[in-house]
């Protein structure tokens, strides 16, 4: 079942994303968590420790577990909002 | 660099948005300030500005109310200053911030404080697996995103979010497992008298758990997340039933439920690193949330020239954040000279009437979502509390052995809140394990605010130059 909400909202234009290398689609605008979370993208890095998964916990930039590589540099992804092109790397340790 | 703004306010959630409508009515220059890309905060919370709204109805009376805040701080003519992370705070009230164009420093006279809230989980085991999230993020993500959290989804917690995001996963289209209140129907009859003030919240209220019951969604009240496991590509989790402290009870039988995500959350944590890292006096409210700026009548923190409102300096919603910022906004003025005192008296009184009825309804939310002691008491010691450095409540514990006074102390010794969420999602659970030892919250302090109030890469403030771009002196002749 997709996780997108149909009719509430007109979404923006199509987009792709690559992420790890891999193509994933979402809307122009939306934030990076909300497309990860929508494509099934749960883990997005370890913890520093113990190196467990995390993933998306607060959605507005505290917790800092979705800390991602967006276009090379480390970003939230629940304070990026997606781009066509863009180029996420998971998985940073740290 | 933009000029100066008299007034700078950190925050355009509606305290924030309130302080810069009674400013701008004053004729009083002033810039808000606020990391997302427009206002609303979190409550009002506005779509990506790529998206349009389809059926309005379907997003809801949140959506249009901060549609109309929106306007409002429009026409005002204050200034705005989105996509701005605030950094630093100096004693001399520089405000540093990093935004699209790199950084940005300002130097108002005043700060109106109006940061709003973090969420709290109590830690339990499985807490940090992902598809585990706060009922905060999927709020966010339901209203702003228009994404569900999950297809399945367990929802647990306390407070009036907990129906609120069922609801919304429901009328979504997703599936929702069960509901977990730590609270029993008990709470809200006792909520009932004050929720009467706000005829038109209750009215929401009641019916989301009238609709929930009416389509067959399990409500387990005075129930508790024991533990959640990663199951295949979801979650299992085991529910238990807690006494009225949400202390689990250990004879109680589980009940285990698969789902993909759990949404979980405990209420909120008034955000008051500005207000702390500036040196104000703050006092513990645990009614409020907990630390809370020590404030007068009039919104003026201890520190000249710093005022507080909203959630920030107190749990209490958004109608009495709203009516609280305009209060702030109107001292401000005043301490500035541009309003006399009479204009000042007379402007705030029907403020001020409309926020004690306000607060009274958002003092008995509140309660609903306060701290409850025995739930960090019922924390298992190989459970993490500090997420960032993977602190366990048994590494605390045998800091505190060894005699660790305060949690600052504790910090220093086990790094728990000294990673980069900065203390913000363990801070609330670590003070009441250290205030179980001092006995008080007072004795147990706060986490000491340090700039970088958030992590922020070195390059991003020192922006792209070359070597020879640095300006370097002649050598002095010998």
């Amino acid at each position: 079942m997709p996780l997108r909400i149909a009719n509430q909202v007109r979404r923006g234009p199509a987009v792709t994303l690559w992420v790890d290398g891999q193509a994933l689609d979402a809307f122009a605008g939306e934030s990076l968590a909300a497309a990860l979370l929508a494509a099934g993208r749960r883990a997005l890095r370890q913890s520093s420790r113990a190196g467990t998964p995390r993933g998306v916990f607060c959605m507005m930039g505290a917790c800092q577990e979705c800390l991602v590589r967006v276009d090379g540099k480390r970003a939230l992804a629940c304070q990026v909002a997606v781009c066509d092109g863009m180029r996420v790397e998971t998985g940073a340790a740290g | 660099m933009t000029r100066d703004p008299e007034i700078l306010i950190l925050g355009a959630g509606p305290a924030g948005l309130g302080a810069a409508l009674a400013l701008a009515t004053c004729g009083v220059e002033a810039l808000i300030v606020d990391s997302g890309s427009a206002a609303g905060g979190q409550v009002y919370r506005p779509l990506p500005g790529a998206f349009e709204p389809g059926d309005a109805s379907g997003l809801g009376p949140d959506y249009r109310e901060g549609e109309r805040q929106r306007r409002l701080l429009a026409d005002s003519g204050a200034g705005t200053a989105f996509g701005r992370l605030v950094w630093s705070i100096g004693t001399d009230l520089r405000v540093d911030a990093l935004g699209p164009e790199g950084p940005e420093s300002w130097r108002p006279k005043g700060i109106v404080a109006a940061a709003g809230a973090t969420e709290r989980v109590v830690p339990f085991p499985g807490w940090t697996l992902p598809g585990v999230m706060g009922l905060a993020a999927a709020t966010i993500l339901l209203k702003s995103q228009c994404v569900l959290p999950g297809e399945r989804v367990l929802v647990a917690g306390c407070g009036p979010l907990l129906f609120a995001v069922a609801n919304a996963i429901r009328k979504g289209g997703g599936q929702v497992v069960a509901v977990a209140d730590l609270a029993g129907p008990g709470a809200w009859l006792h909520a009932l008298p004050a929720l009467l003030g706000q005829p038109r919240d209750l009215l929401r209220g009641a019916s989301w758990m009238a609709r929930l019951r009416a389509q067959g969604v399990p409500l387990l009240f005075r129930h508790g997340v024991r533990e959640a496991r990663a199951a295949g590509a979801g979650l299992e989790v085991s529910l238990g039933a807690v006494d009225a402290a949400g202390r689990p009870i250990p004879s109680a039988s589980e009940k285990t439920l698969e789902a993909d995500s759990l949404v979980v959350g405990h209420g909120l944590i008034p955000a008051t690193e500005a207000v702390r890292l500036l040196g104000a006096e703050v006092v513990f409210d645990a009614d409020a949330g907990g630390w809370v700026p020590r404030l007068d009548r009039d919104q003026r923190s201890s520190r000249a020239g710093l005022y507080a409102a909203g959630d920030g300096a107190g749990v209490r919603g958004a109608a009495a954040a709203f009516l609280a910022g305009r209060i702030a906004g109107m001292t401000a003025a005043l301490d500035l000279g541009r309003i006399d005192a009479g204009h000042h008296a007379r402007a705030t009184a029907p403020l001020r009437r409309r926020l004690a009825r306000a607060r009274r309804f958002g003092r008995a939310m509140a309660r609903l979502m306060a701290q409850r002691p025995g739930q960090v008491d019922g924390i298992a010691g190989d459970t993490v509390v500090c997420r960032c450095e993977d602190v366990t409540r048994a590494e605390v514990e045998a800091a505190l052995e060894r005699g660790a006074a305060d949690v600052n102390q504790l910090k220093s010794w086990t790094r728990c809140g000294m990673g980069p969420c900065q203390g913000r999602m363990c801070g609330d659970t670590v003070g009441q394990i250290v205030a179980a030892r001092t006995g008080s919250r007072e004795a147990a302090g706060a986490w000491t605010a340090r700039a970088p109030l958030r992590p922020l890469g070195v390059d991003a403030l020192a922006g792209d130059f070359d070597y020879a771009d640095i300006p370097l002196p002649a050598a002095a002749p010998l």
